[in-house]
């Protein structure tokens, strides 16, 4: 077989590298690698069902009072399980090798973090939003609040795995970073669990939310700016280091 | 064509307060096998990372095709290979499915349409023919680092930078490979790379890190102007 070094020596076309088909090649294998560990990527959920669950057990069965606490406590649970997700999202591709191998791709390292938070989304924080009407039912969700949780989560989730793969990249290199990584992002997500949960609240009162969403919408709009730019690079200093 | 590929001057890096290499010079031209000599722990692989790009801690100056790094690196990262010391390979992935995700990614050859076809060649060329489709986790450490060779089979890269290639792979593979690389520097690319096994090779250019150790007037120089010598973006 011959080597292809020959044709391109030869002066034939030296295409630029295709960025949507770097983008997409990245979205393909995390697909793959995340079907492949099904179980870790039931873990979020099964930790938000079961927290959820245990609510009643734990606090009271009483309707008025599981009423009063479902959409803070939905809203802080669905945080917790993106955070313990959160360290898995560079750690393999680092351990691998493969981190390197996209550092060193003549692609934008930009749109392969985006790549790969959009795939942690798509797997834990999609289904935590699909699942939290159901978890509303069992903490008894007045029906006002249903629709804002679930249009506030949809936001919401998006902008966690996009402010956490920050934390992801800065701790990528330490072998035991997930104690830093909660400290650096626990911060960052406040505002996101405080608009978010107010959100659902003030529906539940009878009070339009626009203004809510609104901040939300504004938070995921920055983060798709920023988060995958800072997490870039956060990780070329990380494998630099 | 006549222009040399890469040309390092005065490259100097630190690690950890210790001067690994010190102002290395070095031409490296199309048809050049490189070989990067020194014992363990004399900045080899750190050498091959700052050639990358994956390092940027070093003093001096890298020109791909006579123009600065900094300013070409686009071109020069669509025309690099490199295999380091982590084969980059995923467990969980089968063989062809990470030389897909390594085409998309990488791929500039004009001819994209037939990667499937050219994967499969890639594969059997290293003698994984009938692991395909396996999954990575059940191959073998060699198996594996084979996988990550083959992708010197249907790369268009020009420059090909390899950390230790030779690691985990028997005799056959290792006079495969020697082959393949006498194939690649005769169609005009060059190769970089480590190793402590003899090459049967013609015309291996040796840079030996020893040679390039700092001397005593170079420490006493650092003592006296310590800026000179910080790590950082040049």
């Amino acid at each position: 077989m011959s080597l292809p070094t020959a044709d391109i020596i030869r002066g034939e076309a030296q295409q630029a590298p295709g960025l949507s088909l770097g983008f997409s090649a990245t979205l393909k294998r995390d697909f793959v690698v995340a079907f492949r560990h099904r179980g870790e990527m039931a873990n979020p959920i099964v930790f938000f069902l079961m927290v959820i669950t245990m609510v009643p057990m734990g606090i009271s069965p009483d309707p008025k009072i599981l009423s009063v606490l479902a959409p803070g406590m939905i809203w802080v649970v669905a945080l917790l399980a993106t955070l313990l997700s959160l360290d898995s999202l560079f750690r393999s591709d680092f351990d691998d090798g493969t981190l390197e191998q996209m550092l060193i791709a003549p692609q934008p390292l930009y749109f392969q973090v985006m790549a790969k938070v959009l795939v942690h989304w798509l797997v834990t924080g999609l289904p935590l939003t699909l699942i939290a009407p159901v978890l509303g039912v069992m903490m008894n969700l007045p029906a006002e609040g249903y629709g804002p949780l679930w249009l506030s989560l949809l936001l919401g989730t998006a902008c966690l795995s996009l402010i956490g793969s920050i934390g992801a990249a800065l701790t990528v290199a330490l072998r035991k970073g997930g104690l830093l990584l909660s400290l650096i992002i626990m911060p960052l997500y406040v505002p996101v669990l405080i608009f978010g949960s107010s959100a659902v609240n003030t529906a539940i009162e009878g009070f339009p939310i626009a203004g809510q969403l609104a901040v939300l919408g504004t938070f995921l709009a920055v983060a798709i700016i920023m988060a995958p730019l800072a997490a870039a690079a956060a990780l070329r200093i990380g494998v630099n280091g | 064509m006549n222009q040399a590929l890469l040309q390092l001057h005065n490259l100097s890096c630190e690690r950890d307060e210790r001067l690994l290499f010190h102002r290395l010079n070095a031409t490296i031209d199309a048809g050049d096998i490189v070989q990067i000599e020194g014992p363990n722990g004399s900045g080899k692989t750190t050498l091959l990372r700052v050639l990358t790009s994956i390092s940027n801690d070093y003093q001096g100056d890298i020109l791909w095709q006579g123009q600065p790094l900094s300013r070409v690196k686009l071109d020069y990262l669509s025309q690099l290979l490199h295999i380091g010391h982590l084969p980059g390979v995923k467990k969980a992935l089968t063989p062809r499915e990470n030389l897909t995700w390594y085409a998309g990614m990488n791929n500039t050859h004009p001819s994209r349409s037939n990667n499937n076809e050219r994967i499969e060649q890639a594969l059997s060329e290293v003698g994984l023919f009938g692991y395909e489709d396996t999954p990575c986790f059940q191959l073998s450490a060699g198996q594996a680092r084979r996988v990550a060779l083959a992708r010197l089979f249907f790369t268009p890269a020009r420059v090909w930078i390899l950390d230790e290639p030779f690691t985990a792979i028997d005799h056959s593979g290792i006079e495969n490979l020697q082959r393949v690389m006498t194939e690649h520097v005769a169609g005009g690319g060059c190769v970089i790379l480590t190793t402590h096994q003899e090459m049967n090779l013609a015309n291996v250019k040796r840079i030996n890190l020893l040679d390039n150790r700092p001397s005593a007037e170079d420490l006493e120089a650092r003592e006296s102007m310590p800026n000179d010598y910080e790590g950082g973006m040049v």
